[in-house]
């Protein structure tokens, strides 16, 4: 049973637009698995406002743009996202990472841009866009910003959304995907309705030549307060040779980025253990190098 | 339906409330309204342990829509049980609980309720009662309980131990090890965990025009459930009805009477008004029972030619606040050193230790998962060090038929676990897989793994075993069938309306189960608890159907056909010659005569209570593959299955619908199901499904049933127990299969990834 101060629903981004900048306190809520759970536990009714965003097409379906680049509107749910020809034919991480999330039911309302406001550093979606320098549009009544969403996040629970802001579109480059190509593991207790205890999303494009990386952009899940990028293993990894060993190299210098901590989930030093692990499996398994099959 | 009568057992026609259930015309406590309800709400410790020293309610006095708050201070103080055990059984120690408390013992512990017109003006009223606490120093642990200096949890429980009672022992244990040519020693730790039945526990109450206190509640144990209110509030029993509707299962956590005593107390104080009680799983999962969590620590002696010579266990039980069913489930755990292997010497302790955790009570298998876990890990421990062959060693030492239990004197007439063994063995490949699996060295390996059980049906003879069933003919010849104990889900209405249908020889859709319990009308039966209904029950409805038909039988002989009553029988809904099966009569013009015979008025009904002074030990195996993941520390089932000896099977379907369940519960007791508790704090972490991983679809692989349908001549139809068996062999063949595959033992479940990471990273295998 819910019983909120206020709620509007419009289906119209310049109402939705002005009334967050008339009234800023104004919660937006879209699937609303994440906001609902909140308000169940915790917050106080009486005084939350919601700003129901369902309904405005602005704000949904996938799309190319004339510059080759990709834009995911924030109210796509999980499971179009799962379904787009678009994004599974250059951005299969993300589709990997949308098919992760919840179950049926939650894929089916809960969105992309909800998954990255909400700021938390499990959500499936964000380790791919981090790991694809992913551009947020982010408007007010007045002005529109575009902000890459390694600046997004400011901490747990704390994006940088400002009063009256919203997040409209989700951009992923064309530069960022174009001859590339990733993988999304999530390694999580079970295979459904679970977080992950860690998230891994990789890309890179190889040089045929050379046989080597030409470059490697690493995202990562629950390995610190926010989700984050693996610079060390990145930089590393740029000439390295696609093999195990320097696969291997690669993802010990991926623990260097992350902030991993003990938690009663699981300890730092599993999650630290897991990103090595999860990085070379990622990364082996799409250069076709599985490890294992010699006993199987 | 077209099955031929008596010819209804071993078949499986359609559920009794499949159609009621998939059209939501079933109605649960929940669904059923009454006008002008009231909401309760409990308001819980916060702490571990303490006194409550004040509880000042003021501000949600007057908050408005808050129609009553009641606290220890206003419900009577006479201690009872939560459990269901018998009334002629000693409850000493186990009336521990109070509606209300004054002392928490534990992060959840009842103090006081609001009563409020809806869910959102009680939680709010929640919010503004300030308790004020006095904290005492809380044991969470077993050592940490055992070691406390008081004041102790519960009073006059001494060092909090609830009870040692009830050590066994048998043969010379000393002589047994002396002569041992090996001895093995080991210890085996089990988690909480949680029943998580679909529908949470919810019951509503009211007065009713002669201040009669009626209760609708989501119960395993109707008639039980009158009696503890009636003690809990200290009024004649007789003033108490209790109604159970459709029930969402409940594993064993709806055999506590928990909610009825307080959804009482709470009608009481607003004057009769309707009050529901209705809770979250979130309260779910803090506020009623869980299965225990034990460490068993076992000896064994094996002599030369690998013959188990002698077994002697400590078993330690963890019962957190408060009794529940107290020392029962420990003594069933130790139960398991004399029902399975035959040895020359047997010694088993046991203790059940207060803690300030939440509640353990029973759940599905009542201290067998976890004493089964220890011993058959225990045993592939023997036969590894050994290197003999785990099958076989298994059934060799097993327990034969006619075997008598030294500690209770019950017998095993049936036993058919050494050809489950077998089938297992066949359904899994075991021999080629063994072979193929050998020498492994790669990141992902493969192992094989087996365990086997056994387990009591009912309870005799630790208490009487009553079942009441009640038949009533109609003029067309059908009938209704009530039954004293109770459908949670579990199909027990579809299996006694097949057992009634087969002895009153007509088809299983002349059989109209009444499914709700009222304890008004029903017939008296302790419940649905153990594996007893098909057996016990079961007992009852033969006895009741045998009167119902021998009533027709002499009506017809007297009144219609020409033969004398004992050449009569039933078949098919006809009155036939029992010699030749010719048709005399119709069974459908023989009841309609019998209402309306001029000269003749008497019912065609039976009422009985039957007394079964049997018990009968069910078996089983389950053999499983898995793949462990070295790196990662993940466990997959690639295969399982389980073979059961459940005696003669009723119903197919429904029976593997059962042990399927039974199979997916274990799983999740083997690799990830555990209730977590603040190392400080006491409160309880992961009381939502999120967090608390129960197994989804997608983490349980096909499930393999299978039977051994031998037969038990104590049972009604030479059936024995199933409800729990499918839950105690899953989790030690997987535990055996990890072994197998990595040669590391686990002796503490759930084998989650973080653990097992820590212990191929200890072995060195990391």
């Amino acid at each position: 049973m819910f019983d909120v101060k206020k709620y509007y629903d419009v289906d119209n981004l310049g109402v939705a637009l002005s009334l967050l900048s008339k009234e800023p306190h104004l919660i937006v809520i879209a699937g609303g698995t994440d906001v609902l759970i909140k308000m169940q536990h915790g917050w106080n009714q009486e005084e939350t406002e919601l700003l129901g965003i369902n309904r405005i097409a602005e704000l949904k379906g996938i799309r190319m743009l004339d510059n080759g680049d990709i834009e995911i509107g924030a109210l796509c749910n999980f499971n179009q996202i799962e379904e787009d020809a678009t994004l599974q034919e250059n951005i299969i991480p993300l589709v990997e990472a949308a098919a992760s999330i919840g179950g049926p039911q939650i894929r089916n309302v809960a969105t992309i841009g909800g998954n990255i406001c909400n700021g938390v550093t499990s959500a499936d979606s964000a380790s791919t866009l981090f790991a694809y320098d992913a551009k947020l549009k982010l408007s007010t009544e007045r002005s529109e910003r575009i902000v890459p969403i390694s600046e997004f996040y400011m901490g747990p629970g704390k994006v940088a959304l400002e009063s009256g802001e919203l997040l409209t579109h989700i951009i992923i480059p064309k530069e960022s995907y174009e001859g590339y190509q990733g993988r999304y593991i999530k390694f999580a207790r079970r295979k459904a309705m679970d977080i992950a205890t860690l998230g891994v999303s990789v890309n890179y494009r190889i040089d045929e030549a050379s046989g080597c990386f030409e470059d490697l952009r690493i995202g990562l899940g629950v390995a610190g307060p926010t989700p984050l990028r693996c610079i060390e293993a990145e930089e590393y990894a740029r000439g390295t040779k696609v093999s195990e060993e320097g696969i291997a190299g690669i993802a010990g210098k991926a623990v260097l980025s992350s902030h991993a901590r003990t938690s009663w989930r699981a300890s730092k030093e599993y999650r630290e253990h897991l990103i090595e692990e999860l990085v070379a499996e990622a990364l082996l398994s799409i250069t076709d190098g599985v490890r294992g099959e010699e006993d199987e | 339906m077209e099955e031929k009568s008596n010819k209804v057992v071993g078949t499986s026609p359609r559920r009794k409330d499949a159609k009621a259930k998939v059209m939501g015309k079933a109605k649960y406590t929940a669904d059923i309204y009454e006008s002008g309800m009231l909401v309760g709400k409990i308001l819980r410790s916060e702490k571990a342990y303490a006194y409550i020293r004040n509880i000042d309610t003021s501000k949600a006095e007057a908050l408005p829509g808050v129609e009553a708050i009641i606290s220890y201070k206003d419900v009577p103080k006479i201690p009872y049980a939560l459990q269901a055990h018998q009334f002629s059984l000693d409850h000493a120690g186990q009336e521990d609980h109070l509606i209300f408390t004054d002392k928490a013992r534990f992060v959840g512990d009842e103090i006081g309720a609001v009563i409020a017109i809806d869910d959102l003006t009680a939680k709010k009223a929640l919010s503004l009662i300030e308790v004020e606490y006095e904290e005492l120093e809380p044991s969470l642990t077993i050592e940490a309980a055992l070691a406390s200096k008081g004041p102790w949890i519960h009073e006059g429980r001494e060092h909090n131990i609830l009870s040692d009672l009830w050590g066994y022992e048998d043969g010379d244990v000393d002589k047994a090890f002396t002569e041992s040519a090996h001895v093995f020693e080991g210890t085996y730790d089990t988690g909480y965990q949680q029943h998580c039945h679909l529908e949470n526990h919810v019951s509503y109450a009211y007065m009713d025009s002669e201040d009669r206190i009626v209760i609708v509640s989501s119960t395993q144990v109707p008639h039980v459930a009158r009696r503890i209110v009636g003690q809990a509030l200290g009024i004649p029993w007789g003033r108490i009805r209790v109604i159970k509707p459709y029930v969402g299962g409940g594993f064993g956590n709806k055999a506590d009477v928990r909610l009825e005593p307080i959804v009482a107390a709470m009608t009481m104080a607003v004057g009769g008004r309707p009050v529901i009680l209705d809770f979250s799983r979130e309260e779910c999962m803090i506020g009623t029972a869980n299965r225990h969590a034990m460490r068993i620590k076992i000896k064994s002696g094996v002599s030369e030619d690998g013959k188990l010579k002698v077994l002697q266990g400590e078993v330690l039980s963890n019962a957190g606040g408060y009794a529940s069913h107290g020392h029962s489930p420990t003594l069933v755990a130790a139960g398991k050193f004399v029902n399975m292997y035959e040895t020359e010497a047997v010694k088993v302790e046991n203790r059940t230790i207060y803690t300030n955790l939440p509640i353990a009570g029973a759940m599905r298998g009542y201290g067998t998962p976890q004493g089964v876990y220890a011993l058959e890990s225990h045993v592939e421990d023997i036969v590894t060090a050994l290197g003999l062959d785990p099958i076989t060693f298994r059934k060799d030492n097993f327990i034969k038929e006619n075997f008598v239990n030294p500690a209770n004197g019950m017998i095993t007439h049936s036993n058919g676990v050494r050809e489950c063994m077998d089938r297992g063995r066949e359904l899994i490949d075991w021999d080629r897989k063994k072979e193929l699996y050998k020498n492994q060295a790669g990141p992902k390996r493969r192992g094989l793994g087996m365990a086997c059980f056994s387990y009591e049906t009912g309870i005799y003879p630790i208490a009487k075993e009553l079942g009441g069933a009640r038949i009533v003919m109609n003029q067309d010849g059908s009938v209704q069938l009530m039954c004293g104990a109770t459908e949670i889900g579990q199909g027990a209405d579809t299996v006694l309306a097949q057992i009634a249908a087969e002895v009153l020889g007509i088809p299983f859709d002349m059989v109209h189960m009444i499914s709700t319990q009222d304890t008004d009308i029903t017939p008296f039966d302790f419940g649905a608890y153990a594996s007893r209904q098909t057996y016990v029950t079961g007992l009852a409805v033969k006895r009741a159907a045998n009167e119902v038909k021998e009533k027709i039988l002499r009506f017809a002989a007297d009144e219609i056909v020409d033969l004398p009553v004992y050449m009569l029988d039933l078949q098919d809904a006809n009155i036939v010659n029992k010699h030749n099966g010719q048709v005399m009569a119709p069974l459908d013009k023989v009841a309609l005569a019998s209402f309306y015979q001029v000269d003749r008025a008497e019912p065609t009904t039976s009422d009985v209570i039957n007394n079964a002074p049997v018990n009968a030990y069910s078996y089983g195996a389950t053999f499983t593959e898995v793949e462990v993941n070295m790196r990662t520390g993940k466990i997959e089932i690639l295969e399982i299955f389980n073979v059961h000896d459940s005696g003669k099977i009723i119903n197919r379907q429904l029976a593997e619908g059962q042990v399927e369940g039974g199979m997916a519960q274990a799983i999740g007791q083997a690799l990830s199901e555990e209730l977590l508790m603040h190392p400080t704090t006491g409160k309880t972490l992961n009381n939502n499904l999120l967090d608390y991983k129960l197994p989804t679809i997608m983490d349980v692989p096909d499930l393999g049933v299978d039977f051994i349908e031998t037969y038990e001549p104590t049972g009604p139809m030479g059936n024995k127990g199933l409800g729990e068996p499918p839950t105690m062999s899953p989790a030690p063949a997987i535990r055996n299969a990890v072994l197998d595959a990595t040669g590391v033992a686990f002796n503490r479940i759930p084998m989650n990834p973080q653990r097992v990471f820590e212990r191929l990273k200890q072995e060195g295998l990391l």
